[in-house]
């Protein structure tokens, strides 16, 4: 019964995961329908990044999450403005250039750091662990945890609060009117991938402190960041939080009562059988566009 | 949404030039092997690893080992005065693409033999291709044995040279309670289903049997399984990524080696470096070499792999058996006087060289080779301290038929 207890912080702590790599697809796939498989190396690239600032600083590795945001951003918006923009209303074609795009970073990645895994070392503060009902969860994982709030709060604030955040809501609900109304539509375009690959960066930086650093690290992640996306419904801030933390749970007792690959397949069977329901996903975004 | 008619043709042409090499390659597939890699003062041979993909962590280190040999056996002449040239393809981590690329090799390149594999999916895919094709292939990997092919040297451990050695170390240290991991392919689910069969007949209790993804991250969950059923050793058959995510993730959950020690059949030098040192010190590991090994053969080739790769380069043991397997061959081209398959493998038994590891001998009858086994303590600096080691070489067993309590496998 105990252990039963324990999945409850364990489930938290995936769902934290799922919704840092997902939060940054909310934007560029959610909100601007652009299926960029090369969401996965902006992660990767952001994990770099604070492997090449380890050792600079003592607090290097908080430093590398703005410098991820900032190199995983800038990835972002070259892609969109030398690639994407030419493509879009064209899914399948995107899907594909991304997909190449991926491969090709990853390539890169590999050419430049080694094939073979590289290690960042977490700060001392981030070594050891709490116990939390009982069950012991790693600093690490509350930081995971602690780092998805804050960005879920901060993405929500810009696009309530902020008129640039009002300008991506008003493309993603009406592009003509919106460019009617005076909004540089491109320029809005190019921000909202800027900020999704940021986020992506932001979120290899935190996953350094659990998984894998190497060429393939995005691999491991761009499905389950797809599935919360589609799951929540496109382009919904409260839909992928909702389904990170149901997907989260889901994962986590699924594996504890089974094992790890069959709760894989459990939980696919569990998002087709609700996208039966419910293709739309969670919520919608209640567009207002003539189509 | 809007259409656009051409698309679908262009479709279609671009998916039938994707599948035109392939179907190509499929109808070489009867032309025989020929003359065996051995052409003018050159002969071609194959190497096939993971270059790309969730296995290239591991499998890039073990191609860089067998350039290396391939680099000294040409200083030093070649092999029957010709000059041996490597021919290297991407398996990329996908086992179809093993096979593709090994009948490749084979009948596109007419290589002598292949150096290749580290998954035993992988070599499961390649073996069909090389016995049809009658040609070698040298797999430098530890593996779960019950197999041998005659087409295939097993340069690395099988069974009995490394899982059967650190079960006898963990019952002479007193483990009686043991937790399994591993990643869900055929090598963990066989070595488990030994490590079963020994437990019963041993006494020792398993109290938990766990298997996730090639590639899976998110280990918490185990790792609470882990620390609910209390064991006095973890027995770890993770392969690849994992590994940096199982340990990364067990530290800090007051799991410690200490308490509970990790035994790892897959994690070695290059890997500790990918986990980082300080997630996997303390933990025990089982292999035939480490780069700490002291043997005459062993600095030299600690001290070459570093002049040739880099200073913050280390060695384990599949680079080892792949280095190995280069330098057995070329001993076996010799002592047969031809490329030609048949009469290397007739030479290659009881052929033997001073590997890294010491004494290493091809048997034979079997087609693997004997080996020292060593269980290992990983260091706070990322290599190992040997801290067992078996008496001499052990003779391959691939079918564990000299031990009783194997007697239900296989």
């Amino acid at each position: 019964m105990g252990a039963l207890a324990n999945q409850l912080p364990i489930g938290l702590s995936i769902a934290a995961v799922l919704l840092l790599i997902a939060l940054g697809l909310t934007f560029t796939f959610g909100q601007m329908g652009v299926i960029n498989m090369a969401h996965g190396e902006f992660i990767m690239a952001g994990a770099y990044t604070a492997y090449l600032l380890q050792g600079l600083t003592s607090q290097s590795f908080l430093i590398a999450l703005p410098v991820a945001f900032a190199v995983a951003g800038a990835m972002g918006l070259l892609l969109e403005w030398a690639l994407i923009r030419r493509f879009y209303g064209r899914p399948l074609d995107t899907l594909l250039l991304t997909w190449g795009v991926s491969l090709v970073l990853q390539q890169l990645a590999r050419d430049l750091f080694g094939a073979p895994n590289v290690q960042v070392t977490a700060p001392g503060w981030l070594v050891g662990g709490v116990d939390v009902l009982g069950v012991r969860l790693p600093h690490n994982r509350v930081f995971i945890i602690a780092l998805a709030v804050l960005c879920v709060v901060g993405v929500w604030l810009y696009l309530t609060r902020l008129p640039a955040g009002r300008r991506m809501r008003a493309v993603v609900q009406n592009r003509e009117l919106a460019a009617y109304s005076g909004i540089a539509t491109g320029r809005v375009d190019r921000f909202t991938f800027l900020l999704g690959s940021g986020l992506a960066g932001v979120a290899g930086v935190a996953l350094t402190l659990v998984g894998p650093v190497g060429p393939s690290l995005g691999t491991f992640y761009i499905v389950d960041a797809f599935l919360v996306v589609v799951a929540g419904g496109l382009g919904q801030l409260r839909g992928a939080v909702l389904a990170a933390v149901a997907l989260g749970f889901l994962n986590g007792y699924l594996e504890f009562w089974t094992d790890a690959s069959l709760a894989k397949v459990l939980v696919f069977v569990a998002i087709v059988a609700f996208l039966q329901v419910r293709p739309q996903g969670m919520f919608v975004v209640k567009g207002r566009a003539l189509v | 949404m809007r259409s656009r008619t051409p698309r679908p043709r262009t479709f279609q042409r671009g998916l039938l030039a994707l599948l035109l090499p392939a179907l190509l390659a499929t109808a070489c597939v009867d032309e025989p092997g020929g003359a065996a890699g051995a052409s003018g003062d050159e002969i071609k041979v194959g190497i096939l690893h993971s270059l790309s993909g969730t296995m290239a962590i591991s499998e890039v280190t073990v191609r860089d080992a067998e350039l290396l040999a391939i680099e000294e056996i040409n200083a030093k002449g070649g092999v029957l005065g010709k000059k041996v040239v490597p021919v290297t393809e991407d398996g990329a981590s996908d086992w179809p693409t093993f096979a593709e690329k090994a009948q490749k090799l084979i009948s596109q390149d007419k290589v002598a033999t292949v150096f290749g594999g580290w998954t035993s999916a992988s070599r499961k895919a390649m073996l069909p291709v090389f016995e049809r094709n009658k040609a070698l292939l040298w797999y430098p990997v530890q593996y779960e044995g019950l197999e041998s092919s005659p087409y295939i040297f097993y340069t690395g451990a099988t069974t009995n040279q490394q899982i059967v050695p650190a079960l006898d170390y963990l019952a002479s240290q007193g483990k009686k309670k043991m937790f399994l991991v591993g990643s869900d392919y055929v090598f963990p689910r066989t070595a488990n289903k030994i490590i079963k069969a020994y437990a019963a007949a041993k006494g020792i209790e398993v109290l938990g049997e766990e298997y996730t993804p090639l590639g899976h991250t998110e280990y918490s969950t185990l790792v609470n399984k882990i620390a609910d059923a209390k064991p006095d050793a973890v027995f770890n058959t993770l392969n690849g990524d994992s590994n940096v995510a199982f340990f990364k993730q067990l530290r800090g959950s007051g799991i410690t080696p200490q308490t509970t020690p990790v035994v790892s059949v897959s994690v070695a030098e290059e890997e500790v470096k990918g986990i980082g040192p300080e997630n996997v010190a303390g933990h025990l590991v089982a292999w035939n070499y480490y780069q700490t090994t002291t043997t005459p053969a062993n600095d030299a080739f600690v001290k070459a792999f570093k002049a040739k790769y880099g200073a913050d380069k280390v060695t384990s043991d599949p680079m080892e058996a792949g280095y190995n397997a280069v330098h057995l061959w070329a001993e076996a081209v010799k002592k047969a006087g031809t490329t030609e398959v048949e009469a290397v493998r007739k030479a290659a038994g009881g052929i033997t060289i001073e590997a890294p590891e010491g004494t290493t001998t091809i048997d034979g009858e079997n087609q693997h080779v004997a080996k020292t086994a060593r269980i290992g303590l990983v260091q706070a600096d990322g290599q190992i301290k040997e801290v067992w080691s078996s008496p001499g070489p052990i003779k391959p067993d691939p079918y564990l038929k000299s031990y009783d309590w194997a007697g239900g496998l296989g």
